[in-house]
């Protein structure tokens, strides 16, 4: 019976975040040239990125065994995580207006899970264009890299985009967290965030042994990152760096835990 | 004379109230600048040969791109005016006995010199002390300096004149959104931005130099290494100075064009 009451309420979770997202989009859909600029906008900026790339690689070729084709996959993947985190957990990354407002107090007193509820606080549709440029950039990738592609590696992929975009809505739930504490975003906040994304487009190794040590141990970008780059690339044995996205995904656990935390801290700030 | 200086006073003033965000700001601005100097070490390892400068003078050219973000990138510009365009506001401003082309350039520059003065401090006074190859190198003679000032000088009026245009651009437009985005993808690619002049493939980069937007951050901050040097950098400077007064003349017509047919939304 009660485990029954239990599966009832997911049911009606998933339910409830699925009217969310269709108010969302429906709204979004009321400013179709607002929605399309963004859109574009979306696109170009990364765009622009994939150009710095494009003219860097042109001159060197290749940047610690790296070519041109294998970084493109890198960056069409950390890409696509990163822009999933964003359309899903994009209320994280807006909460500071939600403490600031004092929109909070009404989220603790409805009878629902408060994530679930700055989960369905806003679905940022338009990025789709950002996705839709990682998806042109993996497939041209995917064409010109010398890969020979089996199961396991398409798996690898799909393992790294479920613990990468797992790990960037941990990070925009940290930098939630901090908001019940400053009211206001903190714009450092996004070296974690945006300087990720921008600087994800390269293997981690690159940057020398401490920045890879940093994002392996601290902050594990590398494992959703370089390590199951390497198995794809068939630069590795070690079949189990295959695993490893699962578990920068569990980097979520201690983010949720400071979230719990900064809820209990909670203060309206009362306008 | 004396009215501009006081609406660059207030700017300034209200400038210097967002402290905090300065300081985190500049963090952060640490943070992009040094994993921006690992990247051209990366490439500098792979193949030192191809490196079009001095790896100094990447290092020079990031940490000042870094240290003089505010008065370069294309996406600072005052929300207030654009909202004044929407709201109908702007007919305050059209009643002021000034013109509206010398009030937002006054604004504008007074903006981003503000929040430049606030940020470069600390960030350039920091990387003049990192370990060798990864710090800020003063150039060695008095002249760089001063010639390093006046592209400065010249290139941020650029970048203004170029943002007064793009408010102008909304009389007729309404929403801004479209412009800047455009604006802004377009300013930070061919200004050099995202990748230095110097790095880009020849025949690319000879086209970009005489667009506008080489004018603007590229020159100065290739200056104060001494990587633009001699007749490039005569060159550079006349191109600078022919853009400033193109630039600003093209400008001033477009707004007195604007004036004569403005429609002040109500509301």
């Amino acid at each position: 019976m009660k485990r029954s009451r239990k599966r009832e309420k997911k049911i009606s979770a998933i339910r409830l975040y699925r009217r969310y997202v269709g108010i969302h989009i429906r709204s979004t859909m009321q400013y179709k040239t607002s929605f399309l600029l963004t859109t574009v906008g979306q696109f170009i900026f990364s765009f622009n990125v994939l150009i710095g790339i494009t003219f860097l690689f042109n001159r060197f070729h290749q940047v610690a065994d790296f070519t041109y084709s294998e970084v493109l996959i890198c960056y069409a993947i950390v890409l696509m995580e990163f822009a999933l985190a964003e359309m899903f957990g994009r209320g994280f990354d807006l909460f500071s207006g939600m403490v600031k407002h004092g929109e909070f107090d009404r989220v603790l007193v409805r009878p629902r899970n408060e994530i679930l509820q700055v989960l369905g606080s806003k679905f940022e549709l338009s990025r789709i264009g950002r996705m839709f440029q990682a998806v042109i950039v993996f497939i041209y990738g995917l064409l010109t890299a010398d890969i020979d592609w089996n199961r396991w590696k398409v798996m690898t992929v799909v393992l790294m985009l479920i613990g990468g975009s797992l790990l960037f809505a941990g990070i925009f739930m940290i930098q939630a967290g901090m908001c019940f504490f400053t009211l206001e975003g903190l714009e450092f906040m996004n070296i974690l965030t945006d300087a990720a994304r921008e600087y994800g487009k390269y293997p981690v190794s690159i940057y020398g042994k401490p920045v890879l040590l940093f994002c392996t141990f601290l902050v594990p970008y590398a494992l959703i990152q370089y390590y199951p780059l390497l198995v794809i690339l068939g630069r590795t044995a070690r079949l189990w760096y295959s695993f490893l996205p699962l578990a920068a995904a569990m980097f979520l656990i201690p983010c949720l835990l400071f979230w719990r935390f900064g809820v209990r801290c909670y203060r309206s700030s009362g306008s | 004379m004396k009215k501009y200086l006081s609406f660059f006073r207030m700017r300034f003033l209200t400038g210097l109230q967002y402290r905090a965000a300065a300081a985190a700001g500049i963090a952060t601005q640490f943070a992009w600048g040094f994993l921006e100097i690992l990247v051209y070490r990366a490439f500098y390892q792979a193949d030192a040969a191809a490196f079009p400068m001095e790896f100094s003078a990447v290092v020079n050219y990031i940490w000042l791109q870094q240290a003089l973000l505010a008065l370069f990138v294309p996406w600072l510009m005052e929300t207030e005016i654009f909202s004044a365009i929407v709201d109908g506001n702007v007919a305050y401003e059209l009643c002021r006995p000034v013109h509206i082309y010398h009030m937002w350039f006054a604004r504008l520059l007074a903006h981003r010199i503000s929040s430049a003065l606030l940020r470069c401090a600390p960030i350039l006074f920091i990387s003049l002390f990192l370990p060798a190859p990864y710090g800020l190198t003063l150039p060695t003679d008095p002249l760089t300096g001063i010639l390093f000032l006046l592209t400065l000088i010249l290139g941020t009026l650029i970048t203004v004149s170029i943002g007064v245009v793009i408010y102008i651009c909304c009389f007729f437009t309404i929403s801004a959104q479209g412009i800047r985005i455009f604006y802004s993808a377009a300013c930070e690619l061919l200004a050099g931005q995202i990748v230095p002049l110097p790095f880009m493939p020849d025949v690319i980069r000879r086209v970009l130099e005489i667009l506008p937007f080489a004018s603007m951050q590229n020159v100065p901050l290739r200056v104060f290494s001494g990587d633009l040097c001699g007749h490039q950098l005569v060159w550079a400077i006349a191109l600078q100075l022919f853009w400033l007064a193109v630039l600003m003349a093209a400008g001033w017509r477009f707004a007195v064009h604007a004036e004569t047919r403005i429609v002040v939304q109500g509301g």
